[in-house]
């Protein structure tokens, strides 16, 4: 018994290590002061703001930051408000072409975002969609889309379906039931729905950086990998550090928040409850 | 308050299943009216069309003399209490009752003075506050049909309510049904498929099967009239006891012997029939006299006492009755699973409780043959309610 949870205790200390050590590392190193960046020690000799007060004082990062913030939250709120609606009508109607919608969701979640980015840069220069919020809200919707209606039609199949009806006796029009009975019991699927999607965006890189060039619509990934050092000679170690300490905290903090909330989504209907 | 009637209603599925054959039915004003059978009759079917949840393919729905087939079910003016309840669980007692009088957009001093009065009414008041989450099954029970008091509708429809009450439970919340019922005089409809519960609750009670309409009449007519083999054997516990039995002339021979047929049950059966007997249509021949009656004797094989009633099993030799119309409501109630006792058939005699037969001794017992019934074998048609028809 001791024996085997000291196996699984050591199994996970070396799981958590091997996550976390990168983290460690880069948040060491962004609270390092700029003169002892290269001076090759873990534990900084000397702890300072420096490079967090730098880059807030940078608008390449702090216009980024605004790009970021806006761009996942309205391409979660349409997300979800469209998955909301594919996903009810999936688990309330029996309708022909249904499993053929899931598959095809199923095959653009599947989709690799790199091989369509090439396209989308032509198309979206000849649309003038390029850098601008729009044109990374389409991409970003487009591919949580698959993964918000299965996670939501999960939740809305465990709704019981009498409570649409009682409603319908009642006197509620079928919009009324959605959003009086049924919206209101898949508001934590909803919500669980929403920081996936908002997690996802939030993250993005690759059509960050393709399909953005200046900061009128780059966002923080996008940003970091183009932040000019102090002079030409000096590398940015240290704002991308405090940069990416900056974006990875609240990520990490509402995750931790609703772990439970997020496992429970992406488990949501595989076994009853 | 209104009458419902159905005219010819038919509802098939896309598959071709018709689950309510032409069906026709006149409920009136402030009537209780069951709608009783096994499951799969079409019994709920029937009523979620009447609801507006499920459309009808063929027929006339009225509501109140209107036709209503293509209402929506907000349109109706009618309330629903569902098997499983179907309470709105973030809402409070309070805002479940009141939830369809704010749809309808009814003031909130009115609502609140309305929800108050159905929570004095169903005992509720403590619970206003309350999620069902946090309530008993009883309780939860009172909340849906408080739901549907406080909106006063035209009528009521009512989907197996008690069901998911255990069974003390079940017997309270029946009587309180009732009385709530006739203090509010409103048109009722009332799904079960316990026929106790239909024949102590309804003002009339319709028996269907497998679709189709067999009988609607009041319980008491019900039980002792049935047009045919299938109501005869589904009202009524313990069921009528069958026996395969032949007409000649007025002489009608079972596998307990011989009897001559009163006068009022003679009517154009003749041949091999199908004989029903109640079972508290046969009694302990000592405590008879001599009522006139057909008396044998039959050894026990079981006894049980309940005190006010006393039932005593037999067996005979003789064919085992299989009909359609028996293996289905066995299937029903789940005897068909059983193992068959002996090499013999049962029946069931419920005694006076002053008898005093023992179980595995002969016993004399004395059978009312003015309370027969016979049934044709193929069609399952009754032969002495026919009779008592024409006569």
């Amino acid at each position: 018994m001791t024996r085997r949870y000291f196996g699984w205790g050591s199994a996970n200390f070396v799981v958590f290590v091997a996550a976390m050590f990168p983290v460690f590392w880069i948040l060491m190193l962004s609270l390092k002061d700029p003169t002892t960046l290269g001076d090759g020690r873990l534990w900084p000799a000397k702890f300072s703001w420096e490079n967090y007060k730098g880059i807030f004082q940078q608008s390449v990062f702090t216009d980024a930051l605004r790009n970021s913030i806006f761009i996942a939250l309205i391409a979660t709120f349409i997300a979800v408000i469209l998955a909301s609606a594919a996903a009810y009508a999936i688990a309330r109607l029996d309708f022909p072409g249904k499993t053929a919608i899931l598959t095809a969701a199923l095959a653009i979640a599947m989709f690799p975002p790199i091989s369509i980015v090439g396209p989308l840069y032509n198309m979206w220069r000849n649309l003038g969609l390029f850098d601008t919020w729009l044109g990374l809200i389409i991409p970003y919707m487009t591919f949580t889309l698959p993964l918000a209606i299965y996670t939501l039609s999960a939740f809305f199949r465990e709704i019981p379906w009498d409570l649409e009806q009682a409603a319908a006796v009642d006197g509620a029009t079928p919009f009324q039931a959605f959003t009086k009975v049924i919206a209101p019991l898949a508001a934590p699927g909803v919500f669980t729905t929403a920081i996936l999607v908002f997690i996802f965006a939030w993250n993005d890189f690759v059509f960050a950086v393709s399909l953005t060039s200046t900061p009128h619509a780059q966002t923080v990934p996008a940003a970091i990998s183009q932040f000019p050092g102090a002079s030409q000679f000096q590398q940015p170690t240290g704002s991308i550090a405090a940069a990416s300490m900056v974006v990875t905290v609240p990520i990490v903090i509402m995750v931790l928040l609703f772990q439970r909330r997020i496992v429970a989504g992406l488990t949501a209907g595989a076994v009853k409850g | 308050m209104a009458e419902i009637e159905l005219n010819d209603i038919t509802k098939r599925y896309p598959d071709g299943f018709e689950a309510v054959k032409h069906m026709d039915l006149g409920i009136k004003d402030g009537e209780f009216m069951i709608l009783v059978g096994p499951s799969g009759c079409g019994k709920s079917t029937a009523l979620r069309m009447i609801a507006g949840l499920e459309d009808i393919t063929e027929g006339d729905l009225k509501i109140g003399g209107e036709v209503v087939n293509e209402r929506a079910p907000k349109d109706r003016d009618i309330a629903m209490v569902f098997q499983n309840y179907a309470l709105y669980p973030h809402m409070t007692v309070r805002e479940n009752m009141g939830f369809a009088l704010k749809l309808a957009g009814v003031d909130r001093a009115e609502i609140d003075r309305k929800v108050s009065e159905a929570a004095r009414v169903l005992d509720l008041e403590q619970h206003l506050d309350r999620k069902p989450a946090n309530l008993s099954g009883g309780q939860r029970q009172r909340v849906a049909m408080g739901r549907a008091i406080v909106r006063d509708p035209k009528a009521f429809l009512m989907d197996e309510p008690l069901s998911n009450l255990d069974a003390k439970l079940r017997v309270q919340m029946r009587a309180e049904v009732s009385r709530l019922q006739h203090q509010l005089g409103t048109t009722t409809v009332y799904v079960t498929h316990d026929q106790v519960e239909a024949m102590t609750l309804g003002d009339r009670v319709a028996v269907m099967r497998a679709g189709i309409l067999q009988q609607v009449d009041t319980p008491k007519s019900l039980y002792e009239h049935p047009v045919n083999l299938f109501v005869a054997g589904f009202i009524g516990s313990p069921a009528m006891n069958f026996f395969q039995a032949s007409v000649d002339g007025d002489r009608v021979r079972f596998p307990l012997g011989e009897f001559s047929l009163p006068a009022q049950k003679r009517g154009s059966a003749s041949g091999d029939v199908l004989l029903g007997v109640r079972p508290e249509d046969f009694e302990d021949a000592s405590l008879i006299g001599d009522k006139p009656g057909h008396t044998f004797d039959t050894k026990i094989t079981l006894v049980e006492s309940l005190g006010s009633d006393l039932f005593a099993y037999f067996e005979y030799r003789g064919e085992h009755v299989e009909t359609q119309e028996l293996a289905e409501l066995a299937a029903d109630a789940g005897a068909a699973d059983l193992p068959s006792t002996g090499d013999g058939n049962q029946a069931i005699a419920r005694l006076e409780p002053a008898s005093d037969i023992q179980a595995d001794a002969t016993a004399r017992l004395w059978m009312d043959v003015s309370k027969v019934h016979l049934f044709d074998p193929r069609t399952g048609e009754s032969l002495t309610e026919r009779a008592a028809a024409t006569a």
